[in-house]
C-alpha cells in the first residue's frame, strides 16, 4: 500500500514538474518504468529509512541524466538571457538567470555547452556577426566568473540570422537579443 | 560558359573599326559593299546618348527554339545595354513593323532614322544540329553602314542568353570603350528551399549559397549543407566562391569551386570565421576571425595557411575590403563607442577612420579602379542606407532612398554598379542600381536574400 501510494506520488510530481516547465511542443518522452505491482509473491519492501519528503527538485536528476541531447535541448534546463539594444553586458536579471545555468553546470560537470550570441534585425547583418560573438563571449566570462569550467563554454555568433521571434517590433526584438545555450556534449 | 567559339568580322567596315580597338581579327569571308570612312563609333545629338533599337532577330530556321531564341536574345540584349547606361534604348514595341526581312545584309535606314535610331542591332539565329549559329550587324544609322558585326558558332540551345550577354558586351566595349557586366553574376544567400536545419532542435531555416546572372536570370543553389552560410564572395577569376559556413559548432570558410563541383575548407573547427575577400590578384584572403578572443581581421593565403593579424584592439573589428591595388584594407571597427568604417594598410599599420557623420556604418566595399570610392550601409531613421565615401574627394553621397532598410552593398567589376539588399517590398531582396542610385532593378523574388555580392 506504502509502496503503492509512494509511486502515485512520484508520478505526480513527474506530471507536475514538466507541466511547470515552459515546454516546447509535448513531446512523447518514455514514463519511467513502473514496476509491476505483483501483489502477494515479493517479500514487503524494507522499512524506508526517507522519513522526510524530498524538497522538490525543478529536475529529478535520473530523468535529466536519461534523456537524449535533442530532448535536453528541446526543454533545456538551460535559460537563455537577454540583452538591451547594442549591448553585450549582462544585466541584473540575466545575472540571476546565468547563476541558475551555472547552478544545473556544476551539477552536471561532464556538459558540454554552446553559448550561442543573437542579435535583433535592426543592426546590419554583417556588424551583428560580431555583436552576437560578443554577447555570447559576456554569458561565458560571466559563467565562468561563478566557477564554471572554461573549456566547457564555447561560443558562437548568428548575428541576426536565426530570429527567436520573426515579428518585426519591439516585443520580438527584446526576446531576439539574446545568448542561448545549447549541450553539445554529456 | 562562354558560347562564341569562333568570333569573326564580317564587313569590311567593321574590320577596319575594330582594328582601332582589337587588332587581332581574322579575315573577313564576305564584304558588303564597301563604305568610305564610316565612322565605327555611333553618336547620337551632340551632349545625349545615342539612341538604340534592337528588332527582334531574324529565324532562319523554322524550330520553336529558333523562334523564341531570336525573340529572346533582342530581348535580353535590349535589356543588357540598357543597363550600362550609355545608350537611350529605344522601347521595343515601337518598331515591331519596321524592316522585318530575312536578311541581315542591311537595314531600311530612312524607317529607323524616321524613328530616331542611331544605332540598330540586326541579328539572326540559325539552328545547326544541336546548337545555333547567330549572326549580328550593328548598323550606324546616320553614316548608313555597319559599324560592327559578328558570328557566334556553338551556341548553346539552352541559353540563348548568354550570347545575347557576349554581344552585349562586345557592343558596349567598341561604342563605349568600356568593359561590360553583361557576363558577370551574382552570388548571395537566400533561404527560398525553406528546409530545415539540420542538427539543431530549434525550428531555423537553412540559408544557402546561391549564384544568378547578373540580371537575375538562371539562379541556382550552390551549397546544399541545409544549415546556415553567410557572407560569400568571388575570388578575382570568378570560378570560386568563398563563405562561411556553419557545418560544426564554427563556422569555417569554405571554397566552393563552382565550375568544377569541388570545395575546400579553409579555417579550422575550433574558432569561428567570417567575411572572407579576395586580394584583388586573388593571392590571399582577409577575413574576421575570434580565435584569439575577440573579433579581429586576419589574413591569410588562399589555401588557408600562414594567417596573419592585422588589428589587435578591444573593439570588435570585422567586415574587411579590399583596395583597388590590394595596399590597403577597409574596415568596420566600433573602436570608437559605434561601428565605423576604418582603413588600414595592408600590413595592418597607419590605422585611420573615414566615417564622421555617421551613428552606424558597416560592409565597406571598395570601388574597382577608376572610381576610389568605397560604398558603405548608414543608419538613416529606423533602416539604412547605403552610401558613398569618395576617398580623394572626402565627400559623401546617398544612394537611396529611405524606403525599407538597404544594406550591404557590392559593387560591379567595373565600379558602375552597385548590389545590395533591401526589405522596401517587404522580404529582404537583392537589387543592383547605377552608382548614382538611379535605374533600380530587382534581382531576386522568393524568399529572403541577402549578402549580395558581384563577380569581377
Amino acid at each position: 500500500m506504502k509502496l503503492r501510494s509512494l509511486i502515485c506520488i512520484c508520478v505526480l510530481l513527474l506530471i507536475g514538474a514538466s507541466a511547470c516547465r515552459k515546454s516546447q511542443p509535448p513531446v512523447a518522452r518514455p514514463t519511467p518504468p513502473t514496476p509491476p505491482p505483483t501483489a502477494g509473491t515479493t517479500p514487503p519492501a524494507p522499512p524506508e529509512p526517507m522519513r522526510e519528503p524530498m524538497p522538490p527538485e525543478p529536475l529529478p536528476s535520473d530523468d535529466v541524466a536519461g534523456r537524449s541531447l535533442d530532448d535536453l535541448n528541446r526543454d533545456s534546463p538551460l535559460r537563455p538571457v537577454f540583452f538591451e539594444l547594442d549591448s553585450s553586458d549582462v544585466s541584473d536579471a540575466s545575472r540571476t538567470t546565468l547563476q541558475a545555468n551555472a547552478a544545473v553546470l556544476k551539477k552536471y560537470p561532464s556538459w558540454v555547452i554552446t553559448i550561442e550570441g543573437h542579435c535583433d534585425e535592426r543592426g546590419t547583418p554583417e556588424y551583428n556577426l560580431a555583436l552576437g560573438e560578443r554577447r555570447a563571449v559576456s554569458a561565458r566570462q560571466y559563467l565562468i566568473s561563478l566557477g564554471v569550467d572554461a573549456s566547457r563554454l564555447r561560443t558562437v555568433s548568428y548575428g541576426s540570422e536565426f530570429p527567436f521571434d520573426p515579428a518585426h517590433q519591439e516585443s520580438a526584438w527584446s526576446r531576439n537579443r539574446r545568448a542561448h545555450f545549447v549541450i553539445t556534449a554529456k | 560558359m562562354r558560347n562564341p567559339v569562333r568570333i569573326f568580322c564580317i564587313t569590311a567596315s567593321c574590320m577596319s573599326g575594330l582594328a582601332l580597338v582589337t587588332a587581332q581579327n581574322p579575315p573577313a569571308p564576305e564584304a558588303p559593299p564597301p563604305q568610305t570612312e564610316i565612322s565605327v563609333t555611333i553618336t547620337g545629338e551632340i551632349g545625349a546618348p545615342p539612341h538604340y533599337a534592337i528588332p527582334d532577330f531574324i529565324a532562319l530556321t523554322s524550330d520553336k527554339e529558333t523562334a523564341e531564341a531570336a525573340k529572346l536574345i533582342a530581348e535580353v540584349l535590349w535589356s543588357d545595354l540598357s543597363f550600362e547606361r550609355e545608350y537611350d534604348m529605344i522601347p521595343r514595341d515601337t518598331y515591331k513593323t519596321i524592316d522585318v526581312t530575312s536578311t541581315t545584309a542591311t537595314i531600311a535606314f530612312d524607317r529607323w532614322r524616321e524613328l530616331g535610331a542611331d544605332g540598330v542591332v540586326k541579328g539572326s539565329v540559325r539552328r545547326t544540329g544541336n546548337t545555333f549559329q547567330v549572326e549580328m550587324r550593328l548598323f550606324n544609322v546616320r553614316a548608313r553602314g555597319v559599324a560592327l558585326g559578328r558570328v557566334y558558332d556553338n551556341v548553346a540551345l539552352r541559353n540563348p542568353r548568354a550570347v545575347a550577354h557576349t554581344i552585349s558586351d562586345e557592343i558596349h566595349q567598341t561604342q563605349s570603350g568600356l568593359r561590360g557586366v553583361a557576363r558577370t553574376k551574382l552570388t548571395f544567400i537566400s533561404d527560398r528551399d525553406n528546409e530545415r536545419v539540420v542538427d539543431t532542435v530549434e525550428t531555423r531555416t537553412g540559408k544557402e549559397v546561391y549564384v544568378a546572372d547578373y540580371d537575375g536570370a538562371n539562379q541556382m543553389r550552390v551549397t546544399a549543407n541545409r544549415r546556415l552560410n553567410v557572407t560569400p564572395s568571388w575570388s578575382p577569376d570568378s570560378r570560386s566562391i568563398a563563405y562561411s559556413s556553419y557545418t560544426r559548432i564554427h563556422p569555417q570558410i569554405i571554397v566552393s569551386n563552382v565550375y568544377q563541383g569541388t570545395r575546400e575548407t579553409l579555417t579550422d573547427e575550433k574558432s569561428s570565421a567570417f567575411f572572407p575577400v579576395y586580394s584583388p590578384d586573388g593571392n590571399r584572403i582577409a577575413f574576421m576571425s575570434q580565435r584569439d578572443g575577440n573579433p579581429e581581421i586576419y589574413v591569410m593565403n588562399r589555401d588557408g595557411s600562414g594567417v596573419r593579424r592585422l588589428t589587435n584592439n578591444s573593439a570588435a573589428d570585422s567586415t574587411p575590403t579590399w583596395s583597388p591595388t590590394g595596399t590597403q584594407i577597409a574596415f568596420t571597427s566600433d573602436r570608437s563607442g559605434s561601428p565605423q568604417i576604418w582603413v588600414m594598410d595592408a600590413d595592418g599599420l597607419n590605422v585611420r577612420r573615414i566615417t564622421f557623420g555617421e551613428s552606424w556604418a558597416d560592409r565597406a566595399t571598395w570601388s574597382p579602379a577608376p572610381f576610389n570610392q568605397i560604398a558603405y550601409s548608414a543608419r538613416s531613421g529606423p533602416g539604412f542606407d547605403i552610401r558613398i565615401f569618395d576617398v580623394a574627394a572626402g565627400t559623401t553621397t546617398t544612394l537611396t532612398d529611405g524606403v525599407g532598410t538597404n544594406e550591404s552593398p557590392a559593387f560591379s567589376p567595373t565600379g558602375r554598379h552597385i548590389a545590395f539588399s533591401s526589405s522596401r517590398l517587404g522580404k529582404v531582396q537583392i537589387f543592383t542600381m547605377g552608382r548614382d542610385g538611379r535605374n533600380l532593378r530587382q534581382v531576386t523574388r522568393s524568399g529572403n536574400n541577402t549578402f549580395p555580392n558581384w563577380s569581377r
